[in-house]
């Protein structure tokens, strides 16, 4: 009975879903798998793409591993295709054994403060899709601001107050184009203001993230030594944890700098809450009430309030996931409800029992466990979904899709008129970008339009059916 | 620019990092496990997740331990870069180093 490859359909090429391909092509089994990636987007690897900065390009080398796993040739990629909108839910059951979900966490978590909407306030995952040059925002973002917020106390907070401390210049090496450097020249900024609900040993930075700071050329940092209190919860961190450890000398080095009168500074302020964004139709200010640590690595309101001089802030208080049509969604944590990947019908996950497990349908990745570690910590998301993946078929808990033939989607897709970029697409974009970049002495310039990925994804040769390019989703 | 591996993975080899590494760059030794310098990107993944907190940034090896930089670094003249652990499987050798050690991080 087992004469058919086990079809699996994998919703999100980013590392959580090439991972998982990944690590079932090379599960230990005895039968056959056939394994299809599906991404929205003209062009793979999600957040290593769209959301690590532009000058990390050390970490962007993740994107090679990735790489290599999709040039061994025995998974498909169909880019460009849109869970909900280009296929369903019934449609993907239909054709594969087991769908699982990838899709992420790429929207910025709701801050629930007055002024929130003002126009100045930004949240920080639109300002990185706007320097990564994601395809569906705008080529323009507004820097004429001089004094900026960054809300947050994550490696998020810190690209983004980096990157709009940073000289223009010091990030046209990267692989940004045009535009954004051009926006990023323009910029009128002198303080990027970061400021942090708790201590300085409870920031969430990464110790070589915050080191690389005091590298930022024509850059001063600047700490505030009253903002240094390290209280027993404080120590107990610093004492069992190498990183908080590290966290904590940095910016205590950093104290001791002294101002060089750089162009720009950034200013790095702990136990500060926002509460407010001030403003009648812009952003001109914000209020922070003063926090003091509890003993126990948290922080209580001190009721002394403080007004900032801000013309923009910048809001980086965590991605959230995004609800997916004709999927359960549990909106309090932001993820698919599932009990260890297996997708279950209930809108709380903590609800759900075992009797409400949607057959053959799984999550992994974020969506899966919210947005919480690196990106090497989705691997073991993967194996764990994987896993019970094996586990099921091996059951007889999953029916079997009606129609398991390998080319039944791409005559879907093609009947559907959907303009789907293959593994081979994705190589001929990549080597359209490399080639910008040589012209210019850089490693990358990345294309910023659907229309021009997908332009470059057909080889200039269309001889494709005549599918229309799918009008920016 | 790399991460280090220390004497706390010697006879240890928790292989926790190996987990987490989204690049696959740490090899694991005869008895001890080591991070590829060229192909390990920085990320610092491995870092916080290892249980007997072996793994520093190459700047923050303590100074007891500074040999192991070069022994990290060295342990890839011959093997090169492979491109991958898991392929590569467990290398049956270690560090001249590492291999001259006595028993380490033994219960008593």
């Amino acid at each position: 009975m087992t004469t058919q490859p086990f079809r699996v359909a994998i919703i999100g090429a980013g590392p959580a879903g090439i991972y998982a391909a990944d690590l079932l092509t090379k599960a230990d089994r005895d039968f056959e798998v056939s394994i299809d990636l599906f991404e929205r987007l003209p062009t793979p690897f999600g957040l290593v793409r769209y959301g690590v900065a532009p000058d990390h390009p050390r970490i962007k080398g993740i994107i090679n591993a990735l790489i290599k796993v999709l040039d061994r040739g025995d998974i498909r990629l169909f880019s460009n295709v849109e869970y909900g909108v280009d296929l369903g839910l019934g449609e993907l059951t239909d054709l594969y054994d087991a769908v699982i979900f990838s899709t992420g966490c790429f929207v910025d978590a709701p801050l629930s403060i007055p002024g929130v909407d003002l126009p100045g306030s930004y949240g920080a995952a639109d300002f990185v899709n706007w320097y990564d040059s994601h395809p569906d925002v705008g080529q323009t973002w507004p820097l004429e601001a001089e004094q900026v917020a960054v809300l947050g106390n994550g490696n998020v907070a810190l690209d983004v107050a980096r990157v709009l401390a940073k000289q223009a210049d010091d990030m046209h090496t990267t692989e940004i184009p045009d535009h954004v450097y051009e926006g990023l020249k323009s910029s009128q900024v002198t303080d990027v203001h970061v400021f942090g609900r708790r201590g300085p040993a409870q920031a969430k930075f990464t110790p070589l993230e915050l080191r690389e700071l005091g590298h930022v050329a024509d850059v001063d940092i600047i700490v505030y030594p009253e903002d240094f209190e390290f209280d027993e919860g404080s120590m107990a961190a610093i004492e069992s944890s190498n990183q908080v450890k590290q966290v904590a000398k940095t910016l205590t080095d950093f104290t001791m700098r002294e101002p060089t009168g750089a162009k720009r500074r950034l200013h790095l302020h702990f136990l500060h809450a926002p509460v407010a964004i001030l403003g009648e139709d812009r952003v001109t200010g914000l209020r922070t009430e003063r926090q003091e640590l509890d003993g126990d690595g948290g922080v209580k309101g001190t009721g002394n309030f403080h007004d900032w001089d801000i013309q923009a802030v910048y809001r980086a208080v965590g991605y959230a996931g995004s609800e997916l049509q004709q999927l359960p969604f549990d909106a309090k944590r932001g993820v698919i409800p599932n009990h260890e990947g297996r997708v279950v019908d209930a809108e709380e996950q903590a609800k759900a029992a075992e009797a409400d497990v949607i057959p053959g349908v799984y999550a992994t990745g974020w969506i899966k466990r919210g947005p919480v570690g690196l990106i090497g910590h989705t691997k073991g998301d993967a194996l764990e979904t994987i896993t019970h993946i094996l586990e099921d078929r091996a059951s007889g808990a999953l029916t079997g899709p009606v129609n398991p033939s390998e080319d039944a989607i791409v005559d879907l897709l093609e009947s559907k008129g959907i303009d789907y970029v293959d593994w081979e697409g994705y190589h001929r974009v990549e080597t359209a970008e490399k080639a910008a970049g040589e012209a210019e002495g850089r490693e990358r310039v990345k294309i910023a339009t659907r229309e021009g990925m997908l332009a470059e994804a057909r080889g200039h040769v269309s001889n494709e059916p005549a599918g229309q390019p799918a009008a920016g989703h | 620019m790399t991460y280090i591996i220390a004497q706390p993975c010697v006879d240890v080899k928790d292989r926790a990092c190996i987990e987490e590494c989204p690049v696959d760059c740490i090899y694991e030794g005869k008895r001890s496990l080591y991070i590829h310098p060229e192909e390990c990107v920085d990320c610092g993944a491995c870092e916080p997740v290892c249980p007997v907190e072996a793994i520093f940034y190459e700047d923050d090896v303590p100074e007891e331990w500074e040999s192991y930089h070069a022994a990290n670094v060295d342990f890839f003249d011959d093997i090169g870069s492979p491109g991958g652990a898991a392929a590569h499987g467990v290398i049956d050798a270690d560090h001249p180093f590492i291999a001259g050690l006595p028993p380490q991080n033994t219960d008593d």
